[in-house]
Order: C-alpha cells, then structure tokens, then sequence
C-alpha cells in the first residue's frame, strides 16, 4: 500500500487539505467576523439595535447553517461554476465550503463577542467612544482569546467539512479516503487518511488553544 | 468652594425616566430637579432600586431621559447630536463598582483609552497616562494588566482613566460599593483630594451613609423615583424630615412606633454645636440621680457630634428639674416629651 506512488497521492491531498481548509476559513473570516459582530452590535441589547438588520441576518445564518452541507455542496454547483470555472477540484470545494462555514463562523464570533463584559462597553461610551471605536478598540481586542478558540474551532469544522467533498471530486486527504476506502475497498488507506485527519484536528486544536491561552491577559 | 452666585455646572430639570416592555412600563426617575455647583461633591443617596443608578446614567445620557433637561456645563445632553455627545461624554468621568476596566490592556494602556478615543497622539496619551499613574499613586503597575490589581487598585487605575481627558465632572455610581471599608477610605480620600487639586466636580452615588458623611457638602436622597430631601450633609442628616430619610439615616429606628414608661422622657438633639463628650455621665455625676437612656443614635461628623438622644428621666419632680437646668447652662438643646415619646 504504501508505494511511492501512494505516498505521492497522500501528500498531495493532504496539501489540498490544507489549502481548502485555510483558504475556506480565511474567506469565512472575512464574511463571518464582520457578520457576527454586525448581529452583536445590531441585538436589541446592543450598542446599536437594529432589529430589521439583525433579524434579518439572523435568518440567512440560520438558513444555512440548517442546509446539511452534503446537500448544499451539490446544490451550488452552478454557482461554484460561475465563479471558479469548475466544479471540481480543491477551489471549486472552496466555494460551498465557504458557504457552509461563513455562518458558522459568524454564530462562533458572535458567541465570543457576547462574552465582552456589559460594564467595559458601557465604560468606553462613557468615554466618547463610537460604534466603531467600541467594535475595534474594545470587543475584538477583549473577546480576542475566546475568537482564538473560536477559531480553532472553525478551522477544525471546515477540515472536516472539506472531507465530505471527497464525495463530489472535491480534492484533499477526504477524497482520497472515499476513492480508495470507500469504493476500492481498500481500508487501511481510509484508515490512514482518517488518522492524518485526526492528527490535523489535534495540531490545530492545540496551537489554538495555546495561543488563545497566551493571549488571554486575565490569567496570570 | 461652593460658589452660590455662579450657575450650576449640572442642572437637571423636570427628568422623568421611565422603562417600558411589551407588558408593563416602570418609572424609574419621576421629576428629578437637582442644580449641582462647580467644584462641589455632591451624594445622592438611596436604597438599592431607588433610581439613582438610572439617574447618574441621565446625565451623561449612557440613558436617554424619557423627558425633562439635562444641561452639563452649559450643554442641553438630550439637544446634541451624536458626535457632538460623543465629544461632551469626554468632559465628563465616570467610575464604576465593577470598575471596567480593559481586561487585555495594561494600566498604562487603559489610562491611555480615552486618549486615543479623542485621537491624542500616542506619545502625549503616554506621557500624560504616566502623570496620572502618579497623581494615583500607582507608578509602579504601569505594566500590569487588571487581573493582576487588588480592588482598590483597579479603582485608582479606572480613576486615572476618567480624568485623562481632564473632565470637568466626575460620576462615582457605587465606585466603593464593592471596596472593603479600609480601600473605601483611600479611594475616599483619593476622591476629595482630586477634587481640591483639580477642582473637578464629583457626583457621588452609594447606599452608603459613611459615603456621603466623609466626602459630600450636599446630599440628595432618593426613593421610589424620587428626590425626597436635599441639602447640605449636616442639615439633611441632622434633621431627615421624610420617612424615606429616616430610613436610611437611622436604619434600626422604627419611625412610627410611640414608647411610653413611666417618669419623664426627654429627647437629646445633637446639631454639631457641641464636641464630642460624656454629657449624660457628667449630668448623672452632677445632679446625683440616675437617667436610663431609652434611645440613642449619634454620629460624630468630624469631630462634632449630630443625632439623637432620648432619656428617661426621673420621676422626682426636684431632680429632673435638676437635670433640666443642668442641660440649660450646657447648652444642649432638648424638648420635653411627657410620659410617651415617638421614635
């Protein structure tokens, strides 16, 4: 099993592993942060509520997140193809994996932010802050060590969310455990891609938690 | 320092505020009129649910009134806009009992905040941070992050904090409420001394007596949304004309109940034109009869003595007349009650 040949394969999905997880949880950043942070400022506890906004928004993340994303990844295939040319491959992955993980990692956010004690926000209006200063200067800055756990958390999701597009030629460690586990039977590659995914998740989990730790100047 | 003739630098007018849900509304400040003068420290004071939270809330409008004005140095608070508001918050402290003070910021760092809110470059946010640190007497935890402060000195660092942008006013909601009574004091005592150097107005809000009694020149007690009694600290706490008042100034006397015994009772006022001496042993020692006192409750407000007295006296008509020329030459000032007296 383990020719040079197979060894080849292994590394190469496990680099489209990589690359479909970090670009879809960049990407899911990008969209979700500010989206989680819009729903906590727009809440009606808020600092700006906004009911329609947040109502709104609220529903399209819980749309979403309700769509199973085996179903959502055949689903959007014509506007994976719009966009990426292709609907197969490790980018063309990237576009439902995006779609899939940006409200998840706007409910993750969201959930950090809301930890942001009540009295420091009411604390920095007091002093003159805007909207924005409170979002940039007080929220991501005193929610930062759980958005790091959060991230790690996200980062693991979407791994594992990119392994189920092994099922639509998505690319990665995944398709290869389906292609040769699942349809050649041959179960001890499977096997190995599963443990490479295991090991992936705890490396994650660990550097998150550890920076997430570091970061946190509450504990000393 | 107060100063009658100049205009208030907090003018409070008509304020009403009230909450309301779905299914009920409550009113939190009912017709509140308060004038607070340049450079004065002024309590208000009230029992937990009281409004007073709410009330200091109004002034720099963390609350929106529901009615009434609120004008701050000149400024009509519910007329702004919001970056003019935003920029007035600046002229005016605020300190909390939970301090809130940036976790993930060192001391430095949090005095700094409000100077990089009003775009202070970083250098001068830092040289006038330190200044503070010093004036607070903290220079020593510049680099220290909250977790690693005591109570008392996360309240110096979020004092700091709210005279970095050299406010005119201070709010103080509960600021000692969570202070052991030794920490209470310093940061009472950090509070009036500020207030001397810098001539900031300090508005202080607590459920303390103590509180009010170290730091104030007046009060305002509030109850059930209201203000029921206002004044300079000895008047108020000398004479609490509302029951609400008595409440908080004398919490164990019930204020209705009537006592009677036999013999003659006789209630002891104490308005701080005396100091602080035995007068009921001396008076004993002196007419050769006892007297048993049948309730007390005094205060010394520095160094004089305030409050009440009620003796009862004896029945010998010779000797209580005695006493009551005893009292006469002393000075004190006294009403005869009869055979009952009400608390």
């Amino acid at each position: 099993m383990f020719s040079e040949q197979m060894i080849l394969v292994t590394l190469q999905g496990l680099g489209e592993s990589l690359y479909m997880t970090l670009l879809s949880t960049l990407v899911s950043y990008i969209i979700g942060l500010p989206l989680g942070l819009i729903l906590v400022v727009t809440d009606k506890n808020g600092i700006r509520p906004n009911a329609p906004v947040n109502h709104i928004l609220g529903a399209i993340v819980n749309i979403l997140r309700s769509v199973p994303f085996l179903i959502l990844l055949v689903a959007v295939i014509p506007f994976t193809r719009l966009i990426t040319g292709t609907s197969i491959g490790s980018t063309a992955t990237v576009v439902p994996l995006v779609i899939a993980a940006a409200p998840f990692v706007a409910r993750v956010v969201e959930s950090s932010i809301k930890e942001v004690d009540r009295g420091v926000i009411e604390a920095s209006l007091s002093m003159g802050a805007s909207t924005m200063q409170v979002v940039r200067k007080v929220l991501v800055p005193e929610a930062m060590p759980s958005l790091l756990t959060g991230l790690a958390l996200s980062l693991t999701t979407i791994l594992s969310y990119s392994a189920m597009a092994g099922f639509v030629a998505g690319g990665g460690l995944g398709a290869i455990a389906i292609n040769y586990g699942y349809y050649r039977k041959e179960t001890d590659i499977m096997l190995l891609m599963v443990i490479i995914l295991v090991i992936i998740v705890q490396v994650f989990q660990g550097i998150g938690n550890w920076i997430a730790r570091r970061a946190d100047k509450r504990i000393r | 320092m107060l100063n009658s003739n100049e205009t208030p630098i907090i003018q409070i007018k008509g304020l009403n505020k009230t909450f309301s849900s779905d299914s009920n509304t409550v009113v939190a400040l009912n017709d509140i009129t308060i004038d607070i003068m340049r450079g004065e420290i002024f309590g208000v004071i009230g029992l937990s649910g009281a409004g007073k939270s709410t009330l200091v809330r109004c002034i720099n409008l963390l609350e929106r009134p529901t009615a009434g004005q609120v004008i701050v140095d000149g400024q009509e608070m519910t007329l702004l806009s919001e970056k003019q508001l935003r920029r007035a918050r600046q002229n005016i402290g605020m300190i909390f009992q939970g301090f809130n003070l940036l976790m993930q910021r060192t001391a430095l760092d949090n005095i700094c905040f409000p100077l990089e809110l009003a775009g202070v470059p970083r250098k001068e946010a830092i040289k006038r941070a330190e200044k503070l640190l010093d004036t607070v007497g903290l220079s020593d935890k510049a680099k220290a992050y909250p977790s690693q402060l005591s109570g008392g000195q996360k309240q110096r660092i979020a004092i700091a904090r709210a005279l970095a942008n050299n406010p005119k006013v201070l709010l103080c909601d509960e600021a000692t409420s969570a202070l052991d009574p030794t920490t209470t004091q310093s940061i009472l005592a950090l509070l009036k001394q500020l207030n001397q150097q810098l001539g900031v107005t300090v508005v202080i809000i607590t459920h303390e007596m103590k509180v009010i009694e170290q730091v104030c020149s007046r009060v305002a007690i509030i109850a059930e949304s209201r203000i029921v009694e206002m004044g300079m600290v000895e008047e108020v706490f000398r004479h609490p004309k509302t029951a609400a008042a008595k409440k908080l100034i004398y919490p164990m006397g019930q204020q209705v109940e009537t006592f009677t015994g036999k013999g003659n009772f006789i209630r002891l006022v104490f308005n701080g034109d005396i100091t602080a001496r035995p007068i009921v042993a001396d008076m004993v020692l002196t007419c050769g009869a006892p007297v048993s006192i049948a309730f007390a409750d005094t205060k010394e407000i520095d160094g004089m003595t305030y409050g009440q007295m009620i003796l009862q006296m004896p029945e010998n008509p010779v000797t209580y007349q005695r006493m009551l020329n005893y009292l006469d030459d002393e000075g004190i000032t006294y009403t005869e009650e009869g055979e009952s007296y009400v608390q």
